[in-house]
């Protein structure tokens, strides 16, 4: 049986949910026996791959990459797992939303500057109007909240997600947790 | 024709990052940057919030560095409060930031970097990572997933989490540490320490043949600043900045977090989310320096613990005066992280540790305060403004990877000049010019959620006389 193949990827989020995932410690390498780590911000791959099986998404969608980025994950992805609560709320990244992207741009880049005040504008992808979670422009398949979900929610329902096993989520973990 | 050159993304960092370098019609590397492609703004939506909150919003700046951002933001509370915090309180929170260090450099060179120095720059990219370690070179694999994982444990047993535990608070932490959670610390020590001794010995044996990388990697004299105690010892929590130049000399001394601003200033380019840091003296660019283990470990004239001691001494012996390839961040943070280990046992023999005196309280008695603490890249700064009622009305946080993007994107120019020639590259060339990102371990998300420099004090000109800023509070 050919591995299956797993992505992770952080959009707008602290990378929490990605160390939490890498707290399963030696369990990450027993679990890489059986999965491909294909795409991740650990492993050298460049593009989104196709025919990715699972795709654990941390963070919110926040700026034009982002957007495009969760289209991509979820056109090649068979499964969508959101990680964590700011994907699936927006949670922390989305405070800004009352205030808007100019106010924080504004605050940043040229009142709180000494030297060569201005907005970044190259290169740097433009910020969406409001942060908003990943099932608002996609649809997703597993919902794994928790700031971060454990170690132990991440080994439990990885286990189960790849071996097509129950998975009772409100018993592992809770917004918040 | 001219041509540009993209890494998107940037992989084995820690955040959001591309590379573009730009070539010339002869195929020779005009310019090269390292964009961050991340910002959200924590100081700008942290306005109106009660101060006690802060240290654990403030921490969900990063998940890797957490703690960092606890301590730096509850310091800073601590300042309004006008409290000394107990001595307990200040020991646990001394042994919480070393247990990051531990697993934060364990991440940076172990799952980040050991690709490139184990299995080679030009290594098969689809094997260059954590897990093709493990399976090339199980021994050293596994040893970079247990000092990770025993950091993580004692941020754990401390703080209940192993990522955005609740436990620091403003005046201290929340709870005392019971006998059973020490003794479990202690018990994970050995393991901890052969760890690390093996990385360092592997480490050793294979730096050598990275010499044409040391050369280019980063490699020129600059200034550096990072936290340093009174007894001249490296020292991640207290203690004060201190400022050299590429010489070695002090420029500036004995900086408490109040006066951050007097040295630090931070400019814009238009190319990155993330500021550029300056000596405000020396102006910017000129002002740039460093921060992190390669700046903690030129700064510092001792470490206080006997195997530590042994390893910065053959450290200072790299170079005469300061080390200055970035290269060399990685040494460093190995000796750092057997620094942390002996520390923490150091720590734990003080009976004092288990005292239940562990939290000051007070309301507000200061309408502003600010707190620094060194964060495993480097040293991070927090400052508030509180209304009588401790509603937050500023806030400004300069963060550790700003203050070396200068030093990121002059070694990423001076790689791919060195590497790229007559427009000729491939992808384990490409794969060198990240790797000198890597050697800072910066820390994208951090970077982006905070910028600043106090506004009030902006009337600057530039050398020739324009006016650089249009400033004015709201």
């Amino acid at each position: 049986m050919s591995k299956l193949k797993l992505a992770t990827v952080w959009l707008d989020g602290c990378s929490g949910c990605h160390m939490s995932f890498l707290d399963m410690d030696e369990r990450l390498l027993e679990l890489a026996e059986v999965v491909d780590v294909v795409y991740s911000p650990i492993v050298d791959t460049k593009e989104f791959p196709d025919g990715v099986d699972i795709a654990l998404v941390e963070g919110a969608v926040a700026s034009v990459d982002d957007e495009k980025k969760i289209k991509k994950i979820r056109d090649h992805s068979k499964m969508l797992v959101a990680m964590g609560d700011c994907a699936i709320t927006g949670n922390v990244p989305s405070m800004r939303n009352p205030i808007g992207p100019e106010a924080i741009l504004d605050r940043a880049y040229i009142q709180n500057a000494s030297a060569q005040a201005q907005i970044p504008c190259v290169v740097v992808p433009k910020l969406l109007r409001v942060v908003r979670p990943i099932h608002e422009f996609v649809k997703v398949d597993v919902f794994l909240p928790g700031c971060p979900p454990s170690a132990d929610t991440f080994h439990t329902a990885l286990t189960a997600l790849v071996n097509g096993g129950p998975l009772d989520i409100p018993a592992l973990t809770r917004f918040g947790a | 024709m001219s041509q540009t050159i993209t890494i998107d993304p940037v992989t084995r960092l820690e955040g959001h990052g591309k590379i573009t370098i730009q070539l010339n019609g002869r195929g020779e590397v005009e310019n090269a940057h390292f964009h961050v492609t991340q910002v959200r703004g924590f100081e700008r939506f942290s306005e109106g919030r009660p101060f006690y909150e802060m240290p654990s919003l403030m921490a969900r700046i990063c998940g890797i560095c957490p703690v960092s951002h606890l301590i730096a933001s509850a310091k800073a509370c601590e300042a309004i409060m006008s409290v000394r915090i107990p001595h307990t309180a200040a020991q646990l929170r001394r042994l919480l930031n070393l247990a990051q260090m531990v697993q934060s450099h364990a991440l940076s060179f172990f799952y980040l970097a050991s690709p490139d120095l184990l299995l080679g720059m030009e290594s098969d990219p689809k094997l260059r990572n954590i897990l093709g370690v493990a399976a090339a070179k199980p021994e050293l694999g596994r040893a970079g997933v247990a000092l990770r994982r025993i950091g993580q444990s004692i941020i754990e047993l401390l703080g209940d989490k192993r990522v955005h535990p609740g436990w620091v608070v403003p005046g201290g932490v929340t709870e005392p540490l019971s006998q059973e959670k020490r003794d479990k610390i202690l018990a994970m020590l050995p393991e901890a320490y052969s760890s690390v001794g093996m990385a360092l010995g592997a480490y050793k044996q294979i730096a050598g043949t990275f010499q044409p990388e040391i050369e280019v990697f980063a490699n020129f004299p600059s200034n550096y600043m990072s936290l340093i105690s009174e007894e001249e010892a490296i020292e991640f929590t207290d203690g004060a900045l201190r400022l050299i130049d590429a010489n070695g000399n002090i420029i500036e001394d004995g900086i408490t977090a109040s006066r951050y601003t007097e040295v630090i200033g931070e400019a814009v380019e238009n190319y990155s989310y993330t500021k550029f840091a300056y000596y405000k003296p020396l102006g910017y660019p000129d002002g740039s320096y460093r921060v992190g283990p390669l700046a903690r470990l030129n700064i510092v004239k001792r470490m206080g613990t006997p195997r530590a001691e042994k390893e910065l001494a053959e450290f200072k012996q790299l170079v005469a005066g300061p080390v200055s390839s970035s290269f060399h961040y990685h040494h460093a943070r190995l000796v750092e992280m057997l620094y942390g280990i002996e520390k923490i046992e150091e720590i734990l023999a003080d009976s004092r540790i288990l005292d239940k005196h562990v939290r000051a309280t007070a309301g507000v008695n200061r309408l502003e305060g600010a707190g620094q603490a060194e964060a495993p890249r480097g040293v991070l700064h927090h400052h508030y403004k509180v209304d009588e009622n401790g509603k937050i009305t500023w806030a400004n946080l300069v963060i550790a990877t700003g203050q070396n993007n200068n030093a990121m994107n002059r070694g990423v120019l001076q790689a791919a000049r060195s590497y790229i020639k007559d427009g000729k590259f491939s992808e384990g060339i490409l794969n060198r010019v990240e790797a000198v990102v890597r050697t800072f371990d910066p820390c994208l998300s951090c970077s982006t959620h905070a910028a600043g420099q106090m506004p009030l004090e902006i009337s600057l000109l530039s050398a020739d006389g324009e006016v650089m800023d249009r400033v004015a509070r709201d």
